[in-house]
């Protein structure tokens, strides 16, 4: 028994010492901004930066390859970060992303077209079968293989059927924008709040009968949108977040619901009565006739009627007109 | 021992007991790093490094310190702690002379420590009982064995990419009938005697 353990150990200590002595001898000197920068990453191998894990995006940073800002999960404080230890001063900071679910289209606004009865429910297994079990052939399947892929936990199947993302935990690495096999997912500017929760490209008959909630493409956004940001592609909006200002007019006037907005959370406009002038500028421009007033006297915003774009805020020639929060 | 003997045994371990297709010892690496020839070419030489020293090393500790103190059965453990060390030898030495190998290779070449081709054939030499010469000769030999399957499902490989194969047997399915075929093919040599 002894003589075993003595063994053993005898020759752990000699190939040790061996390997050691090896390492000395042939080993190659690592970059230590490598170790470093690989401890500043999140860690989470998502490859949003489009390379294989943060191990491999360290390498190609500290050889010139890749760019320090590539790390979308990290956001602006890991790119500073690997900006400092790689001694670069002016790095460009990307816009914070999120992914956003396509869809609304859960039980109760769509229609099962039948059960699927199969051993391993997924999302790429249920669309083999007639475009999957929802009516509508372009919505969300609901199997959860986006929640399956995703490395921070942050998207839910909810209890009526449809893939939900938390935006505070969502990081935008785009893992499930590449896993959906309906290709509802999409990555866009955290910023941005207005989108086309819907992803029909079916004609308004069509998709309306496959779900409650479709866009419709009747254009009413598009004629109402002050930006001009609206465009319709294969009778589906689409909202060219380059022109979005973000006033939500689309959200407010869309017949079938179908473009989000956090109504509850919008902004409202202000007028400070001391320094407004009367000269009924913001009146005019206001697209949702919010506010009200005569000229020279001072005017006033109807909050219920107040959608927060902030066009008005633009218009007014002395800076009377101030946004907050609700 | 003679000549002819270790010309039979390199002949037996080469083609007849080829490891891959008779033994079926391996293959894991065989599989996965077969896409390219030059990375078959590069594994297929760090086995035989390995494989043949391990071979010599192990006989080494196996008659000279296990034997004498009667711990045989220890085999297993002390095998696999000289087979790891030898390879984490041989990653030093192909990260600093061939980088680009290195990065091809990838995370096969730390798994050679458990390739049980390495370890398989340690332990077939003892049971063998071989002799020191004949061990070391049966290790180059099966890992020149190794090699040869790894080249020539490489080569295969590389022309199926071009060749219009159906949907469903795209990828690996097409490589494990490949696979078969070739073993299959190596059965004819299971008719040699020697």
């Amino acid at each position: 028994m002894l003589v075993s353990v003595i063994l053993i150990a005898g020759l752990g200590l000699i190939f040790g010492a061996f390997l050691g002595y090896a390492a000395k001898k042939f080993g190659i000197e690592k970059d230590e901004r490598i170790e470093k920068i690989i401890e500043v990453l999140p860690g989470a191998n998502c490859g949003s930066c489009g390379y294989a894990g943060c191990a491999d995006f360290a390498d190609k940073v500290v050889k010139g390859v890749a760019k320090a800002n590539l790390c979308t999960p990290g956001g602006e404080s890991v790119s500073i970060a690997i900006a400092e230890l790689l001694g670069v001063q002016e790095i460009e900071i990307r816009d914070t992303m999120v992914a956003r679910v396509r869809c609304q289209g859960n039980h109760f606004k769509t229609i099962k077209k039948y059960e699927l009865d199969t051993v391993l429910k997924s999302c790429a297994e249920a669309r083999l079968f007639f475009h999957g079990d929802k009516s509508c052939i372009y919505g969300c399947l609901g199997y959860g293989d986006c929640v399956r892929h995703c490395p921070f936990d942050a998207i839910k199947i909810t209890e009526q059927g449809i893939a939900v993302v938390d935006e505070n935990k969502c990081v935008g690495c785009g893992k499930c924008v590449r896993t959906c096999p309906k290709q509802i997912i999409k990555l866009q500017n955290s910023e941005k709040r207005y989108t086309v929760l819907c992803n029909s490209k079916e004609h308004a008959l069509h998709a309306k009968a496959g779900c409650d909630i479709a866009c419709i493409a009747c254009g009413k956004c598009l004629e109402v949108c002050p930006a001009s940001a609206i465009t319709l592609e294969n009778n589906l909006a689409v909202i060219d977040y380059k022109k979005c200002t973000g006033c939500g007019l689309c959200a407010l006037k869309c017949p079938t619901d179908a473009i989000f907005s956090e109504i509850k959370d919008l902004d409202f406009v202000e007028i400070l009565k001391e320094k407004c002038i009367g000269c009924t500028k913001c009146k005019k421009v206001c697209p949702n006739s919010a506010i009200i007033g005569e000229l020279k006297s001072p005017h006033e915003v109807v909050e219920k009627e107040c959608i927060g774009c902030g066009i008005c805020e633009k218009s007014c020639p002395v800076h009377a007109i101030i946004k907050k929060k609700k | 021992m003679s000549l002819s003997l270790l010309f039979g045994i390199v002949i037996t371990s080469i083609f007849i007991n080829n490891v891959i297709f008779a033994q079926f010892l391996g293959l894991c690496p065989f599989f996965g790093v077969t896409k390219k020839l030059s990375s078959a070419l590069g594994m297929g030489m760090a086995v035989i490094f390995v494989l043949t020293i391990s071979s010599a090393i192990t006989w080494v500790v196996n008659d000279y310190i296990l034997v004498p103190f009667k711990l045989e059965y220890l085999q297993t453990v002390v095998f696999i702690l000289v087979i790891a060390s030898l390879v984490q030898f041989v990653e030093l030495l192909i990260q600093k002379s061939a980088p680009t190998l290195y990065q091809a290779l990838g995370v096969f070449l730390p798994l050679i420590t458990t390739n049980c081709a390495v370890l398989g054939i340690a332990l077939i030499n003892m049971t063998k009982s071989y002799g020191f010469i004949a061990a070391t000769v049966n290790g180059l030999a099966t890992a020149i064995g190794f090699t040869v399957a790894l080249l020539l499902m490489a080569g295969i490989r590389e022309k199926l990419e071009y060749s219009d194969i159906p949907n469903s047997f795209k990828g690996l399915p097409i490589t494990f009938i490949t696979a078969g075929l070739l073993a299959i093919a190596f059965m004819g040599f299971s008719g040699m005697k020697l």
